[in-house]
């Protein structure tokens, strides 16, 4: 996370080799990036850029998710299979035969997501991959996220959604300038002050709202609705009781 | 297409876009689609000049713009060479140079990271208080604007499904809100489910700041 120009995306793109260091050193499983091939790194490392259009070009949806399989050197029924499989759990089944140049900006970036999702790389780069989803879209993003961890696989997702973090509670980079700024659970990144001034961002509305209600002993590191409403429910029905005793 | 739709009482189908555009800015949701001049002045100045107006006018209205969107700084650099949240005020100063009457921003904050996104919110609240200008704003995230809108109008399937102001919208139609796909506020989230266990019977908070007075007073007990 981090403001406009502060090098996420610079720095998402070394991880595949489309960038090289000119300082310093990135590794891959333990393998210097500078050494491999963009071919060989990206069956490993897989990512959606923030524009779609950037990715996009083949004449159906269905060529589209399968145009790296095919390039990988899959079989063709492996192919086939795989495509179905990634159409099906993006809810695409019903565009496969569609261009993706037909659908909506949020439509062709779950295409995009597709595109590479469909050769199963072990580490997914995500570049701002909430801008223009609908909250149904982003609930179903996060699940997939959460589906793919359990799979043993990491997910890096480049964002400034702040709320979509804060439900998710993941590991934070807090960039800058170029620079890594701090870096923790999201929890304590999203409710420090200082950090969300210096990275330009704000706080998740519950963070604002806690920081608020101090006076109460609750703790500050709240971000997610989940616990604000389970803390909340134990001091208000406390309160509903007292009440209810002295009238 | 059928029906009506009218701007200051006057059918838009009676009207040119030009007559239209010196009442009605439009600011989209890329601002690289309406920036083209080699500077941010001259990008600026682009619609004035067009409407006929002595140099003075037309440099006062330049001036009042620049510095109503806070571009000031930026007038002698070149559109592509800024971020995004720059371009997105550009755009701005552009349209406001044609002092229109009512301002349409299409998802204004999409590319901004947070802080500028409440900037250019900020901006343009002032804007709308400070010259009564009418800003309508499309949105599907209701966080940043729950601050600042006074009417609500929620679309569906190219229809209009609940239109008031927000805080009624939002505290009668909650549930279906969210089956709509809206990014609803998350203090208003927070409410409705302690509302669902009866442990707070208020109608539902639209920003933080409504939220902890709220809470506060029930704490306080």
């Amino acid at each position: 996370m981090g403001e406009n120009g502060a090098g996420k995306t610079t720095l998402a793109k070394h991880l595949n080799g489309l960038l090289k260091p000119s300082l310093g050193k990135v590794t891959v499983d333990g393998d210097d990036t500078t050494k491999k091939s963009v071919a060989q790194l990206s069956r490993k490392v897989g990512i959606v850029f923030q524009n779609p259009d950037h990715l996009l070009f083949s004449e159906t949806v269905k060529e589209e998710v399968g145009f790296a399989l095919k390039n990988f050197g899959f079989e063709p029924s492996v192919v086939v299979k795989q495509v179905e499989r990634t159409l099906e759990a993006l809810d695409l089944t019903h565009y496969a035969n569609t261009s993706p140049f037909l659908l909506s900006g949020g439509e062709r970036k779950r295409v995009a997501l597709a595109a590479v999702l469909a050769w199963e790389p072990d580490y997914l780069i995500l570049d701002e991959p909430t801008i223009g989803q609908d909250y149904q879209q982003k609930e179903r993003l996060r699940n997939f996220i959460l589906q793919l961890n359990s799979q043993g696989k990491a997910v890096v997702m480049v964002t400034h959604d702040v709320e979509f973090v804060a439900e998710c509670n993941p590991k934070v980079v807090l960039m800058s300038k170029g620079r890594i700024l701090a870096q923790g659970q999201a929890d304590e990144i999203l409710s420090d002050d200082g950090l969300i001034e210096k990275a330009s961002l704000v706080k998740p509305q519950m963070a604002k709202l806690f920081s608020q209600l101090g006076e109460f002993g609750f703790p500050s590191d709240v971000v997610d609705v989940h616990r604000a409403k389970m803390l909340l429910e134990e001091r208000l029905s406390e309160v509903k009781i007292r009440v209810a005793q002295s009238s | 297409m059928s029906g009506e739709l009218l701007v200051d009482g006057v059918s838009v189908a009676a009207e040119t876009t030009s007559e239209l555009s010196r009442k009605v800015g439009y600011v989209f949701q890329n601002p690289e689609n309406q920036l083209f001049a080699l500077t941010v002045e001259k990008d600026v100045a682009f619609g004035p000049e067009n409407l006929g107006l002595t140099r003075q006018e037309i440099r006062d209205r330049v001036d009042w713009a620049m510095d109503a969107a806070g571009t000031v700084a930026l007038k002698d650099l070149a559109p592509y060479e800024l971020s995004g949240g720059q371009q997105q005020r550009v755009a701005l100063a552009g349209v406001l140079a044609m002092r229109p009457s009512v301002i349409v921003l299409d998802e204004p904050t999409s590319f901004l990271d947070p802080r500028t996104a409440e900037e250019v919110m900020g901006a343009v609240d002032n804007l709308r208080r400070e010259n009564g200008i009418t800003v309508i704003v499309v949105e599907h995230r209701l966080d940043l604007v729950g601050r600042y809108a006074e009417r609500m109008v929620v679309m569906d399937h190219g229809r209009i499904v609940a239109d008031g102001k927000l805080e009624d919208v939002l505290d009668a139609e909650f549930d279906r809100l969210s089956g709509l796909g809206i990014g609803l506020p998350k203090v208003s989230l927070l409410w409705s489910l302690l509302k669902r266990d009866g442990l707070v019977s208020e109608r539902l908070p639209t920003h933080v700041e409504s939220a902890v007075k709220m809470l506060s007073e029930r704490l306080r007990n």
